[in-house]
């Protein structure tokens, strides 16, 4: 998949339609409204519990919205697990924690999904699997077990693991959170590497230093709303709304 | 002006009782000397009792002759059976009623704790009542429950509750047709162990199948085809050489076919019921040790729930349950000598009780019956060790 050159087109990948979102009486999303075209990148950041890790945790149907829609390639979710299913295997996910498999070797985590739901030959999943390790720069550590390697390193092996199902889409949920710093640079770099190479990506990350470098719009939410929706460079250096302003001041102010 | 090192040489070792290591070592030789000194008064003692008493000792008993009778007998046993052979007969005793709970507990403790987890409310919560309930009342209780308000409780043979005029369960316990095997049956038993063999060969032939194609064959019918078709097949073409002795109601009783005592019956329900309620508890304790974010890490991969609960829920949760599944496994084994309660022929009644009682070299015999579930227990816990050893995560 990686090699497709696109850029930014006018096939919509994802939209979400007056999605809205309830957790009992608090509501998490509040009529947002995105749509995302085929390799578009977009970083989505606000202050915690604006709805920013629900929003794209709703776009694999890992939370249930309440009102909406969310509509995938096309193809509307609903609660009928085979369509679930089929979207997932379009929608990549890396997660704040990695959560890799502990009790599966690096590469067998790489195999597992392609193995078990795509029906690949083993030998061609382990052949892709090398070759996204190879290219998150972990080839050599591929027998090793998630419990032996580095933060950074389980990071970038969760990458790979979801670039082994060929995603149309790789979704970010603060990928760089749970990482001491000295870690993080190697994990932005696989995901510049990755948007360059036009993958469709949304992320929800506090690394304005990728977001200015990468992103065709940054999105920032507040209380369950899409309060702003820019290109970077206005983003930063023109912010509209005062709750834009304050959270970046609070964020690169120091 | 105070100079703190005053008192230390400035080299040497100093004296060897402020040395922690030579401490150490002293005190082990005091315990281990104390120890053998205790050990040697009690046998010393007991040896002078018993030969006061003018009471054998040594294991010369075994080889007499045991002239009573037991109610169920594995291997052949009568009046003339020597007290060695009693042993023998609870020993087995013990080890059928102990691998039947096991069997049955682990079955119904992973179903009920697999329930405890479901989305389905009844489900959930008859499955809590289950194990609240089992868990709370005395093992002894239930024994005498099952045994004396239910199996003991049922009709008389005469009014027996049937299974197709085959399967009888009376206050005299449950009759079963047993089979007799006639010339030509172990044709049957050939093709049964060739289908085994062969469906093994199958299996590793599809993973490597899989591994090279990415299909899976149908296992789910080649097996069973395998296993069980192929046995079926032979025993039918060779005339099917095999006979019922389905009991039969003789006066009072039934004769015939199989009998599964009512001691049995209401210890195997006991022990499984009560030990399935912990091990529920232990299933249930499993899977949730697992954190949430592999359940979502396999549901963002598009695994559908049966593959991540087999091959990322369960594999994790099992480094929990292992251990502690152990000591239940160990619990059930020991809790089998309430088998006395009732008068099942366990090894603790049969021996440790009967035999013990007539030939009175209680040091002797204790001590034979205790070193049985001993070995028993370090059996079952080195299997389970080899088995966790292998299961386990790596790390660093």
């Amino acid at each position: 998949m990686g090699s497709v050159q696109t850029t930014s087109s006018d096939i919509p990948m994802i939209e979400l339609q007056r999605l809205n979102k309830w957790y009992g009486e608090f509501h998490v999303l509040r009529d947002i409204d995105l749509t995302v075209r085929k390799g578009e990148r977009i970083v989505i950041c606000g202050p915690s519990g604006s709805g920013k890790s629900t929003m794209i945790r709703c776009i694999n149907h890992l939370e249930e919205h309440q009102a909406g829609d969310v509509i995938v390639n096309g193809i509307t979710m609903t609660r009928d697990v085979k369509r679930v299913e089929q979207i997932r295997r379009h929608v990549g996910m890396v997660f704040q924690h990695f959560n890799l498999f502990p009790h599966l070797s690096v590469l067998d985590n790489c195999c597992l999904s392609p193995v078990w739901v795509k029906k690949t030959p083993r030998k061609k999943a382990v052949d892709t699997a090398m070759m996204y390790l190879e290219r998150v720069k972990i080839a050599d550590q591929a027998h090793k077990y998630p419990g032996q390697l580095s933060g950074g390193q389980q990071q970038r092996v969760a990458i790979a693991r979801s670039l082994c199902m060929h995603p149309d889409v790789m979704l970010f949920d603060e990928p760089t959170s749970a990482l001491d710093p000295e870690m993080i640079k190697e994990v932005l770099d696989v995901m510049i590497e990755l948007a360059e190479e036009g993958m469709t990506m949304l992320c929800v990350t506090h690394e304005m230093g990728f977001a200015r470098t990468v992103a065709d719009r940054v999105i920032f939410m507040d209380e369950g709303q899409i309060i702003e929706e820019n290109d970077p460079e206005t983003f930063f250096n023109h912010p509209r709304s005062p709750r834009t302003r304050a959270f970046l001041g609070q964020i690169l102010g120091h | 002006m105070l100079r703190p090192f005053d008192s230390l040489p400035r080299r040497g070792r100093g004296p060897l009782w402020r040395d922690p290591a030579a401490r150490a070592l002293v005190f082990q030789v005091l315990l281990l000397i104390g120890l053998a000194s205790v050990i040697g008064l009690l046998v010393h003692n007991t040896l002078q009792n018993l030969d006061a008493r003018g009471i054998n000792t040594g294991f010369d008993f075994l080889d007499n002759r045991a002239g009573f009778s037991i109610s169920q007998t594995l291997i052949s046993y009568d009046g003339n059976s020597t007290y060695g052979r009693t042993f023998v007969i609870g020993l087995l005793n013990t080890l059928l009623v102990s691998a039947l709970g096991i069997v049955a507990a682990t079955i119904i403790g992973f179903t009920v704790g697999i329930a405890r987890l479901s989305p389905n409310y009844l489900l959930a919560k008859l499955a809590t009542v289950y194990v609240e309930l089992f868990r709370n009342i005395p093992l002894l209780l239930q024994i005498l429950f099952w045994y004396i308000a239910v199996i003991r409780s049922m009709p008389s043979p005469r009014q027996s509750l049937s299974l197709g005029d085959m399967v009888f369960l009376n206050g005299r316990g449950l009759f079963v047709p047993a089979p007799e095997p006639q010339t030509g049956f172990w044709f049957s038993v050939a093709a049964l162990l060739a289908g085994s063999v062969a469906a093994m060969l199958m299996a590793r032939h599809n993973r490597q199948r899989q591994s090279r194609t990415g299909r899976r064959l149908p296992m789910g019918w080649i097996i069973p085809a395998l296993v069980l078709g192929l046995p079926v097949m032979v025993f039918l073409v060779s005339g099917s050489p095999l006979q019922w002795d389905v009991p039969a109601l003789k006066g009072f009783n039934f004769s015939g076919g199989l009998t599964v005592l009512p001691e049995l019956l209401a210890l195997w329900i006991a022990l499984s019921i009560y030990t399935a309620a912990f091990i529920a508890e232990i299933v249930r304790s499993g899977i949730q040790s697992v954190p949430k974010g592999q359940t979502e890490a396999a549901r963002a991969l598009s695994l559908p729930p049966r593959l991540t609960m087999n091959q990322v829920i369960i594999p994790q949760a099992m480094r929990v349950i292992i251990p502690q599944m152990t000591s239940q496994y160990l619990n059930l084994i020991k809790n089998s000598s309430l088998a006395t309660a009732i008068g099942y022929p366990d090894l603790v009644a049969v021996f440790a009780g009967t035999t013990l009682n007539q030939v009175g070299q209680s040091v002797e015999i204790m001590a034979m019956t205790m070193a049985v579930y001993l070995v028993l227990s370090l059996l079952v816990s080195l299997l389970m060790n080899i088995y966790n050893a292998r299961t386990a995560l790596r790390e660093r």
